[in-house]
């Protein structure tokens, strides 16, 4: 079966008056159908970058980047607009896009029922715990119906508990609506509770130094609470924590 | 801070909210009474010879000529010249101040090379290019309004271009995640973003008007408020003076809480609080 993303031999350079500065470096990744990818690394190790070459907003400076699909971006702040209500918000990428058809406003009113703001959609974000502003913004990144979504450390802006239920929740809204994911954090919990494989970055210039995947004990469905129970979840935390430290040097 | 009704006020709550109630009426008070002193105080000060009343005139006598100026109409023409071209120049320079934010904010080229020139403009005293724009756009209403609009534009291009490229960047990146162009960047975010902040621009345009309005008359003009305070002056008409500055307050505060309306209205509709 064909990837839904792959990265061959990326490298990445960012040109300032004051000199070249190599950011990524022979870079190699795979995203299979179905599942979900965590990007591990430290602070300014060139994650976003990576991001933004898969949502286009730059280019590699050589190498290839190969997607099959369209690509949904979800943000670490949720970037809802203060001044349009919880539905308006929601319907920007289709307007956006120009996209505003019955069927996309009825898979929206689909998508606002099962997920628990139908009662919410004429409120303003300010209205709205941090949770569910962030629940609103994956459903408008889900509004313009992507394959893959990509994760910009979107959880790192709430605290602790929320975190750990928000991740719970956007987990079961991406394996429900059968999405592809890249997520993108430097949180390592977040990263074994969430993913399928793991791929740990190394300070700049950024490469992937090794790849886990993460294979759990679980009985019935797998949630990122019940992975954080699961009995190889703390070998793991403990492997990557050596790992990143390691190369975080 | 609401009682939603299912909760009795508590005695402690009720003092609290009768003190709230009583500080407010004594500053309302205070304020009457600084007015009621200041005006009557004048006025007696006059009528005791104690003030020179050809140089201060009085309440009374300002009154006096605010009815005959009401009476034969003059007082409408003046105020209504003023006021027209006050509106005329904050309205020309608000939006012609705003468009040229909006080029400056779509080229950052455009904006790197017009900078130092703003920088100096914006550093000028405006009202010192009042006579050459009185030579170049011609004495009267055409004239003033250009001198209103000189004074407004500047710090409007200034203060909105640097609204709109504070705008969060990473607003900005959402919505080109989703492939938006920049002029939808512009309406879908940069100016609704910004509402408020151009409505403050208004209400700081509205003053800065009315002094392009106000110099302009002094200069050259026949009829205005700026026209009878500086007529008055030169006459020594000390009540027709102030009668004018009077009025012209009144005025202008009339407008500027027009804004306010418009800015409370926007904001009980947009949900702000």
């Amino acid at each position: 079966m064909a990837n839904i993303i792959e990265i061959k031999n990326v490298y990445k350079s960012f040109y300032t008056t004051e000199g070249e500065i190599s950011v990524i470096e022979d870079l190699n990744l795979t995203l299979e159908k179905g599942k979900i990818v965590a990007i591990l690394g430290p602070s300014g190790s060139g994650k976003s970058t990576i991001l933004n070459m898969l949502t286009q907003l730059i280019k590699p400076t050589k190498g290839t980047i190969e997607i099959n699909g369209k690509i949904g971006y979800m943000f670490q702040k949720d970037n809802l607009l203060e001044w349009r209500n919880i539905r308006d918000n929601i319907t920007i990428g289709l307007e956006i896009q120009k996209k505003i058809t019955k069927e996309a406003l009825a898979e929206i009113d689909r998508l606002l029922k099962i997920y628990g703001l139908w009662d919410f959609q004429y409120r303003y974000p300010r209205e709205l715990s941090g949770g569910m502003r962030q629940r609103v913004a994956l459903i408008r990144t889900l509004a313009t119906d992507p394959d893959i979504l990509l994760l910009d450390e979107p959880f790192s802006a709430l605290d602790y508990q929320t975190r750990l239920l928000v991740s719970d929740d956007i987990y079961q809204i991406i394996k429900r609506e059968h999405k592809e994911a890249i997520l993108v954090t430097h949180d390592i919990g977040e990263a074994i509770s969430m993913s399928d494989k793991v791929c740990v970055l190394s300070k700049r210039p950024a490469t992937i130094k090794q790849v886990h995947v993460i294979d759990l004990t679980i009985e019935g469905e797998r949630t990122p609470l019940i992975a954080r129970k699961a009995p190889e979840f703390q070998d793991y935390f403990d492997q990557l924590w050596r790992e990143l430290e390691v190369y975080a040097e | 801070m609401q009682n939603n009704g299912t909760k009795p006020i508590s005695e402690g709550y009720q003092t609290f909210l009768n003190e709230q109630k009583k500080h407010k009426r004594n500053i309302a008070l205070s304020q009457i009474m600084i007015l009621v002193v200041f005006v009557a105080g004048w006025e007696i000060l006059a009528k005791l010879q104690i003030i020179n009343t050809f140089l201060f005139s009085y309440p009374s006598a300002i009154f006096k000529l605010f009815l005959t100026y009401v009476e034969d109409g003059s007082l409408f023409k003046h105020i209504g010249y003023s006021v027209w071209e006050t509106i005329l120049g904050f309205s020309i320079g608000t939006i012609l101040g705003l468009i040229i934010a909006v080029m400056l904010w779509w080229s950052k080229t455009l904006a790197k090379i017009l900078d130092p020139f703003l920088v100096v403009l914006n550093a000028l005293p405006k009202t010192a290019l009042a006579p050459i724009v009185i030579v170049w756009a011609g004495p009267g209403v055409k004239g003033i309004v250009v001198i209103a609009v000189t004074i407004a534009i500047v710090t409007t291009i200034l203060s909105a271009y640097n609204y709109f490229i504070n705008v969060e960047e990473d607003k900005i990146k959402m919505l080109k995640s989703f492939g938006a162009t920049k002029w939808q960047i512009l309406t879908k975010l940069i100016l609704p973003s910004n509402i408020g902040n151009i409505l403050n621009i208004t209400k700081i345009n509205i003053g800065l008007a009315w002094v392009g309005v106000i110099v302009g008359e002094f200069l050259v003009s026949r009829y205005g408020l700026g026209y009878l305070i500086v007529y008055g002056g030169q006459v020594f008409r000390l009540d027709l003076v102030m009668m004018g500055v009077v009025v012209l307050a009144v005025c202008a505060l009339i407008m500027y809480q027009g804004v306010n309306l418009i800015e409370k209205y926007y904001k009980s509709k947009m949900n702000i609080h």
